[in-house]
This record gives structure tokens, sequence and C-alpha cells, in this order.
């Protein structure tokens, strides 16, 4: 059994614009590692830094930023290459969920396996959300995987937004049951039951 | 009421519904390569698993492997440590492997195909989004990430929701210069790079049904493109033609018998579809990108589109892709130059693609300020070249002629892009920094529109040279 995941609190990490691919999120040339520990430290490298090293105005080299653990990110968000590397990526910089207008669907399931909720909002929310995590970067979100909202204070006054994550991946979460490998095994018998009715694994 | 592919495949492969709500899917085909695999393979020792099916289980080298040379150790100490790690993994797990000497090496969906492993009717699952190529033979193909990876591994299944399926009727006949590639192209820029999530994609209509192997395999390739994680066509003669006498195909009686399965599975006359779009050929030219992912694709004719002219929702990701390709909204597709030609990748680096380029190459010279290269994508299609003499074309008119492997379609080995370098590629991703190059400029168009790029030294229409 994994930790449940069912409250995430923190501050935002604005990631603006559509269709940020998992190249942009880690470049290949870092994929050549054989483990995933070092992978939070080339997250979005070049979308942060030139060439020559030099830093790029970007909300990642926003010291305002520095604590944030919950990245606010746009539609189609990591979509490309299924490299689970770009999810290893974000969580090894030290993000725990993400809200996006939508999701590419491996990207999604890469999140959810490794504990990271990938949570949508609607269009209007997300306009809101933006502008929120920059001009008050020190907001407190709670994302409520139980009750499916996410919360913050606005004055004296609560908001609270509808978030949306595919039920199945919901429940894997608050179960604690996002790595599957023991769950699976525990289908084994069945499994085996199955490919043996399956004319090509047993030989036709 | 009828069923259709994705739900007849899906029922058969289906071991039992999860507490959660997903279905725990037996996978056919487990198909493996060095980037996606290492860290999977920990997890497997860590947890003190096995692999649970290693007949099932085939892998290969492709993505970090050099092209030029090959000799071992490679240059590059990480690459190195990343093959020495499969080599090691294969043996230790007593999985199927055609590693870097094997006469069988190549891009993991290339040797699938050609070695007869991907069939009808199977689930596929590989650690690379490309895998949707497979789906061209009428199979459930998944790109899945590691931590999948090790649960095939470790238990041959996977924790899935089953998708919807739309079904694309392409109707017509491909004009003289005019390829799958365009065709999937213009799917994508049609439907969104983002309209396929949540879908599967059915390729249907006479265009479909038309084509060989090859251009179905082209097509399923870039379906991750558009958003679908699973593309494919139904199985007909075409495809069991394909497949009869290749190495891992069935023969004999057994054939009989797969043939029977794999009339099957095909989606019947009267299935029904959770979505339905329709196209034609008629009017389709050769494509060429002009941006930063695939979608942003134009017909040579026409010209690169000014901002206001695109929806509200795209207005965005063209505006970053204007400032990194550094072009002029309004200004024609043709005629802007290029800096490097590359024919290869996981989508068109088969046989079929490098006869098609030649064509076009045939007695010309490449552009004297373009490096041009061509990597056939695995060892089989390079021998097969060699023998058509596609490789004295290629190189008596410029063109390098390289090993195996995936090379410059995400530059995770020597050949990159160099600086702003734009790039004509016959790959399937135009992301920033995708080919090697953070600043580098790629253009997607067909091999033969590569070639004609290549002869140019700019972009041309290929109908024209």
């Amino acid at each position: 059994m994994d930790e449940k995941r069912i409250k995430i609190e923190g501050k935002g990490l604005p990631i603006r614009g559509n269709d940020l691919d998992t190249d942009r999120i880690i470049p290949a040339r870092f994929l050549k590692h054989t483990t995933f520990t070092h992978m939070g430290e080339f997250a979005f490298y070049d979308e942060r830094f030139n060439e020559d090293g030099g830093k790029k105005n970007h909300p990642m080299n926003n010291p305002v930023y520095s604590d944030a653990n919950i990245m606010v990110g746009g539609n189609n968000f990591g979509c490309g290459s299924s490299r689970e590397h770009a999810p290893q990526a974000i969580m090894g910089y030290g993000i725990n969920a993400i809200i996006g207008g939508s999701f590419a669907e491996i990207f999604f399931g890469n999140c959810t396996a490794i504990g990271i909720p990938a949570v949508t909002v609607s269009q209007q929310h997300l306009d809101t959300l933006f502008e929120r995590t920059e001009k008050t970067p020190n907001t407190q979100y709670t994302i409520d995987l139980e009750y499916q909202t996410l919360s913050y204070l606005d004055g004296l006054a609560y908001v609270h937004m509808p978030l949306s994550i595919p039920e199945s991946s919901r429940q894997e979460l608050i179960r604690g049951e996002w790595d599957t490998t023991s769950m699976l095994l525990e289908g084994a018998e069945q499994t085996a039951e199955t490919v043996n009715r399956l004319p090509y694994f047993s030989g036709w | 009421m009828g069923e259709n592919l994705l739900n007849k495949v899906w029922d058969y492969h289906t071991v039992r519904k999860l507490e959660g709500g997903k279905d725990q899917l037996a996978i056919g085909l487990h198909l493996v390569h060095e980037v996606t695999s290492p860290q999977a393979f920990q997890m497997l020792r860590d947890r003190g698993l096995g692999v649970a099916y290693p007949d099932r289980t085939y892998a290969t080298v492709d993505h970090i492997v050099p092209t030029s040379d090959q000799s071992r150790p490679f240059a590059d100490s990480l690459a190195e440590e990343m093959m020495s790690a499969i080599d090691k993994n294969a043996a230790e797990f007593g999985i199927n492997y055609f590693g870097l000497d094997s006469k069988y090496q190549g891009i993991v969906h290339v040797i699938g195909p050609e070695l007869g492993l991907t069939q009808p009717g199977m689930t596929i699952a590989c650690g690379d989004s490309h895998t949707s190529t497979h789906g061209a033979f009428g199979s459930l193909a998944f790109g899945i990430g590691t931590s999948q990876v090790r649960d095939v591994l470790a238990t041959q299944t996977l924790a899935m929701d089953r998708s919807k399926v739309r079904r694309i009727n392409y109707e017509g006949e491909l004009a003289e210069g005019v390829f799958a590639k365009d065709v999937i192209l213009n799917i994508i820029r049609t439907l969104g790079v983002n309209g396929g999530i949540g879908y599967a994609y059915e390729y249907s209509g006479s265009l479909f049904r038309s084509m060989s192997m090859e251009e179905r395999m082209s097509s399923c390739n870039m379906s991750i493109e558009g958003g679908a994680r699973v593309g494919y066509v139904n199985p007909d003669q075409t495809t069991f033609d394909y497949l009869k006498g290749r190495p891992f195909a069935p023969n004999g009686e057994a054939w009989d018998s797969a043939v029977e399965y794999w009339n099957s599975i095909r989606s019947d006359p009267d299935a029904i579809f959770d979505d339905e779009v329709h196209f034609n050929a008629s009017e389709l030219e050769p494509m060429v990108t002009w941006g930063i992912n695939p979608g942003q694709a134009i017909g040579i004719s026409e010209k690169l589109p000014r901002l206001e002219e695109l929806p509200d929702d795209q207005r965005g990701t063209a505006e970053k892709a204007y400032d990194h390709m550094d072009f002029i909204p309004g200004n024609p597709i043709k005629e802007t130059p290029i800096d490097v030609a590359f024919i290869g990748s996981c989508t068109n680096s088969r046989i079929s693609d490098l006869r098609e380029a030649a064509k076009v190459v045939e007695g010309r010279t490449v552009h004297s300020y373009v490096k041009a290269l061509v990597v056939p994508g695995s060892k089989q299609v390079k021998d097969q070249a060699e023998e058509e003499g596609l490789d004295q074309v290629f190189k008596e008119a410029g063109f390098e002629w390289r090993g195996a492997g995936c090379s410059m379609c995400l530059a995770m080995n020597p050949d990159k892009l160099e600086g702003s370098e734009v790039c004509a590629s016959s790959s399937n991703r135009n992301f920033i920094g995708r080919q090697g190059s953070p600043t580098g400029r790629t253009l997607l168009m067909s091999p033969a529109m590569v070639a004609a790029a290549a002869i140019k030294g700019h972009v041309y229409d290929v109908r024209e040279i």
C-alpha cells in the first residue's frame, strides 16, 4: 500500500502556455541516466537556461516561487514522448500536484503511477489561477481529492473550485493504490487463465 | 449491434475489473528498448520480482545507438553505461534480445512488424509513445511509462481505462507525390494535437484500405501526435500478405487458425463508434510543418498562417512558434532555406520510404549548403536497400548513409542539429529542442519532400522537381 493522496496543500507555480511537450519538460539528452535520481535538476532545463548557462526569465528561476509545490499548466500539458522522466523531473524538483486545462494521456498515467495527482479545472478557473499565482504568489491552495475541490482564501472568503480527474485514478490515489504492481500481481492466476485462452499465446 | 475492433480485443484481454475501476488488461507482446527500461528492471530487483512471461518480451537498442562509429565502448560514457545496462538486464531476466550485434537490431517500431512479432488482435505495450505504429496491423498498441514497463515485466498486464473510439473515414486515393505522412499531418492539423485525448483512432475508408502496410504504419505512428494513444487499421488481405513468411509469424496449420482469429477481431460492419469524422484526399497536397508541434502544418502551396486567422486557443502556441522559428506570418513555406536533411525515424525509415526518396535523388546532387543523411530503420532495411543499390544512389548524390537507429529524430546519440539550423525531417516531432539543439528548427515532411529539399537547398514541392 502506498501513501494515500487525499489532500495536497501548498503554493502555486504558474507555467503558462498550451501543448507543453515532454521534450520541453525534460530534453532527451538528460534521459541517458539509468536512474531517475537526478531528473529534478534538469526539469524544464532549456526553458530555464540559455545555452551559456545564463538564467532566462522563467517562473522556476523566480525566488518568489522557490517553495511552490503545485504546478499550474495549460491545455494538453505533457504531450509528446511517453518518457516518465518528465513527471519524475517535476516531482524531483519539488512538485506534488499539477493543475491544468487538460493533460496528454500517457503523461497523466505516468503522474498517477508515481502518486502525483494531475487534476483539471475549467478554462475560466484556470485563467483565475494563473492570475492569482502570478499576482498573489503566497496564496495557499488546498487540493482535496476526496471532495474534488480546490480552495484558497481570497481576502476574508474562501474560494472553492470544482476539480476533475478520471474516477479510476482518483480512487487509486485516495486509496493509496497508485503503484499498481502488487495489485496486478494478485491477479496472476486469472492472468494465466486469460492468456491461455488467447489463441496466439498458446501457439494457435 | 456490432462491435468495433477495440472493444473486441479489449474484452478478449481483460483479466478482471480492479477495485478502483480500471481493467487489468493482458499484454500479448512487450517491446523494450534501452532508454525507458533500466529503471523498471531495477524496480524488479528492488522488489525481488522476475519477468512473468519472458518469452513474450523482446528488447532491442535504438535511441542512443551511434549511427556511424558503433565500436564499444561508446565515446559517450553515459550511452555506454545505458547500453551495458540493457545487455545485462536482458541476460539476467532471460528476455529475447536483439542487441547491437544482432542482424535484427533496429528501431523497435520498425523491427516488430518486419519480424512478424506484431500481429493483428494483439495487445502490445512499449515504453515509447510511438508504439501506436503497431496498430497498423489491427493490434491495440499502447505507449507506456517506465512504471508501467515494470508492471508489464512483472505481471504481463496493465491497469487501464478503456478508451473511446473515433472512426476516421478517409476516402479517395493519394495523388503522385502525396504520401501517408501527408495524410496523417492533415488529420492532426484538422483534429488538433489534443483532439485525440481519450480516444483511439480507427483509420478507415477507401484511402486506408488501399494503403500498403508501411503506409499504414507511418499513419498509425503519428496517432499520438494527434493526442490519440492508440491508432489502428482493421486487418485485411494486405496485412496477411505482409505477415506471411516473416520469422515470427505463424506458419503451417497455425497460419490458418491465425487468419481466422485475425478476421474475427475486425470491426463489424454495423459497429458503433463514439465519434466519426470524414476526410477526402482529392485536394490533399504535400504537407510541411512550420511551427513547434505537428498540428502546425500546411500544404506546400499555402502561406504561413497569420495569428488573427487562427482560433483563440491556438494563437498562444503559434506566437511561441513564430518566436522560435523566426518565420514571418503570411510568407509561403515553399523556398524556406534548410541546413540539414534527415531521412529516418520510426515514422519514415522503411524500405518504401527509402525507395521513394531515392527516386527523387537519383541523378541529382545535394545542395552545397545542406548536410544530408539517410538512416535506415533497421539492419534488415539497410541490407535490403543496399541489395537494391539505394545506398549508392544516396551516396552519389551527397547523402551520408548510416547504420540503423533513431538518430536525429530525438538526438540522444551523436546525430544532432547545431545552433539554429533548420532541418527538413521525415521524423514525427518538431518540438522545441527535439533534434538536439535548444534553438534548432524542424520542418516535418515526407521522405520524398525531404529529398527534394536536400537537392534544392530549400523547401520545395516534390511534384515539380
